[in-house]
């Protein structure tokens, strides 16, 4: 059933990790030597074959029912460096792979160079800063050290931020500074904690730490430090809601292509290390205030992001606000995962992945979708949007399908990650929980409506247009729109890959 | 006192330092500055856990007095701090150029108004 190559691909065992690590890199190096003018074709071959080697560690994983390791140059973990494939890592690993050959589709058009036509800088720069973050999602996803995982999010960090002022205004120097010195805290933060993990336990192993802290009787005061330390920094570079200021400006300000990438994939990045610190590091310490605090947070960038969003007058920075809302979504699986058995707890992770992938999905077509209604009409004010879904019926169903999507109707990823969360909620009694994300699906409802009120109007008047974009980027909006809006159908089987590393547990009931 | 608690408190001022000075300072360029502080008192006290767990590697006998790992660490460590530091000047150089400020406050010179309309 699976063809020649996958079975090829499955014998090599944890040898395919390196694979994924290695084509960004790779890409990287070509583009010194060919510079912008080749890289960006060249650059879609790899993003293929990253796709295909994501799927085949997805499907090696699967098939083993248990995590892929591989050990750097053959030394085992006290002494050397480890790369693991779980559950979670597959599901990020596949989600980067996706969302970064779209958008390397997609900007072929803006970031690719015509035959004849003089190479502009920001064309290497958006193909090399692409790869890279592309590289250092999948180093966050596979790595299992503390360092290991510091430098893949400084090289996720370093990447992300030039993103932000590719087009050199002033305002998106000024935004991609903000970001730079929030991330630069986190990083700084983030580091301490390791410094103090290391004094502790003498290693940086996460599965010999696990084992270590899991042993003691009593949480010692450096580990408590260290936990809050890097949760504080990592908060600052996911932008949940007290320290999410660099985030509308950054992302809205960016080119569509880009902001994508950052809002689709890089926060999401820095909010998988928080998720692999408190599930895989100290599972046992999650049970306390941490949890209640974090999903107390989530409930109010939710709430602060859904009402921001309401009032924005710019289609982008109204897209850029929801992303607050929706990361706020991720942190309810904290307190609903402290709280539920261990079969609920499984289906709390697998909910917040999904929602994760969901999100990015979405997240990306419509901000490929903006960005191209933003072209078209060279602004992007919402109350100017009139007739513009008779000028552009394709890429404003892109941005409708996926606003649909983030909503979590049926049978859309956010609509299953939804019902599986709910269910530990209403078992553990936290109602509260529930209503947060009912709120959060209203207020999402309500600024999207806002939107198509006036995408939707004026039909028998459609402005007129300054440049129309190319079918194929329409397409991309509209293809990662749809896999947002169907994702909710996958069978259960599959959602059980979440689950796989995660101490054996099976899958609980699905809805 | 002995060496280890005197460096790792002098670690500890130094992160305390640096942390007023990123969140308390308007300037951008004392911003980065401030960072690279935090940054040294963090790689102190790597310093300090390298000499402390290099005790227990003498006392085990093996002729070494410090840990190499966290001496290793560093080393990545700074040039990383270094490379980031090289990032923010270059925005902060460019934003200076193109804007003609070098604070992120909200407020922008009269002179110019901030981008908020169509773009052209």
């Amino acid at each position: 059933m699976s063809p020649a190559w996958l079975a090829g691909a499955l014998d090599l065992g944890g040898d395919l990790l390196v694979v994924p690590l290695m084509l960004p890199v790779v890409g990287l190096l070509l583009g010194l030597g060919l510079g912008g003018r080749h890289l960006g074709r060249v650059a879609l071959p790899l993003m293929v074959l990253g796709l295909a080697a994501a799927l085949a560690v997805a499907a090696a994983v699967f098939k083993a029912g248990a995590p892929l390791h591989y050990a750097l140059g053959g030394w085992a973990p006290p002494l050397g460096v480890s790369l693991k494939a779980d559950g979670l890592s597959v599901v990020l690993l596949l989600t980067s792979a996706l969302v970064v050959l779209a958008v390397g589709i997609y900007a072929q058009r803006p970031f690719g160079v015509a035959p004849g036509a003089v190479e502009t800088r920001s064309s290497l720069a958006f193909w090399m800063l692409l790869l890279g973050v592309w590289s250092g999602l999948n180093t966050v996803a596979l790595g299992q050290d503390l360092f290991t995982l510091f430098v893949a999010l400084e090289l996720l960090t370093f990447s992300a931020v030039p993103l932000v002022a590719l087009d050199g205004r002033a305002e998106t120097l000024a935004a991609a500074l903000r970001y730079l010195l929030f991330a630069l805290l986190g990083s700084v933060l983030y580091l301490l904690g390791a410094v103090l993990f290391y004094g502790t336990y003498g290693t940086l192993d996460i599965a010999l730490l696990a084992a270590a802290i899991g042993g003691a009787d009593a949480v010692p005061a450096p580990v408590l430090a260290a936990a809050s330390l890097m949760t504080v920094g990592l908060l600052a570079k996911t932008a949940l809601f007290p320290l999410h200021l660099w985030l509308p400006p950054a992302h809205a300000g960016a080119p569509p292509a880009a902001s994508a990438v950052l809002s689709a994939l890089v926060v999401k990045g820095s909010f998988f290390l928080i998720l692999r610190i408190w599930f895989d590091l100290m599972p046992m310490l999650l049970t306390g205030m941490a949890a209640q605090i974090l999903g107390a947070l989530g409930v109010a960038a939710i709430l602060y992001g859904g009402l921001l969003a309401l009032r924005q007058a710019r289609l982008k920075l109204l897209v850029a606000y929801s992303t607050l809302a929706q990361l706020g979504y991720l942190f309810l699986i904290f307190p609903l995962a402290a709280t539920s058995d261990p079969a609920g707890s499984t289906d709390v992770v697998t909910g917040g992945m999904l929602h994760l992938v969901s999100h990015a999905l979405a997240k990306a077509g419509m901000f490929l979708a903006a960005g191209l209604i933003a072209a078209s009409l060279g602004q992007d004010q919402i109350s100017a949007l009139g007739g513009i879904a008779r000028a552009l019926p394709i890429t404003v169903l892109a941005f409708g399908l996926g606003g649909l999507a983030l909503m979590g109707l049926e049978p859309s990823g956010a609509y299953l990650a939804k019902s599986l969360l709910d269910g530990p909620a209403a078992a553990s009694g936290q109602w509260w929980w529930g209503l947060a994300m009912q709120a959060g699906g209203l207020l999402t409802a309500a600024y999207l409506i806002r939107v198509f009120y006036h995408a939707l109007a004026g039909f028998s008047h459609p402005p007129s247009l300054k440049s129309r974009p190319a079918r194929y980027q329409e397409l991309v909006a509209l293809a990662l729109a749809l896999g947002a809006l169907l994702l909710g159908l996958l069978p259960a089987e599959l959602l059980g890959l979440v689950a796989i590393g995660r101490s054996g547990v099976e899958l609980g009931g699905l809805p | 006192m002995s060496g280890v608690t005197l460096f790792g408190l002098c670690g500890a001022a130094l992160v305390g330092l640096g942390l007023y000075g990123l969140i308390c300072h308007p300037g951008v360029l004392r911003k980065i500055l401030a960072f690279n502080l935090i940054g040294s008192g963090v790689f102190l006290l790597f310093g300090v856990i390298a000499k402390r767990g290099g005790g227990a590697l003498a006392a085990a006998g093996t002729g070494i007095d410090s840990d190499p790992i966290p001496q290793a660490l560093v080393i990545t460590g700074l040039v990383v701090a270094f490379a980031a530091t090289a990032i923010a000047v270059a925005l902060l150089l460019r934003l200076v150029e193109v804007g003609g400020r070098g604070t992120l406050e909200d407020q922008a010179p009269a002179s110019n108004p901030p981008h908020q309309g169509p773009k052209p």
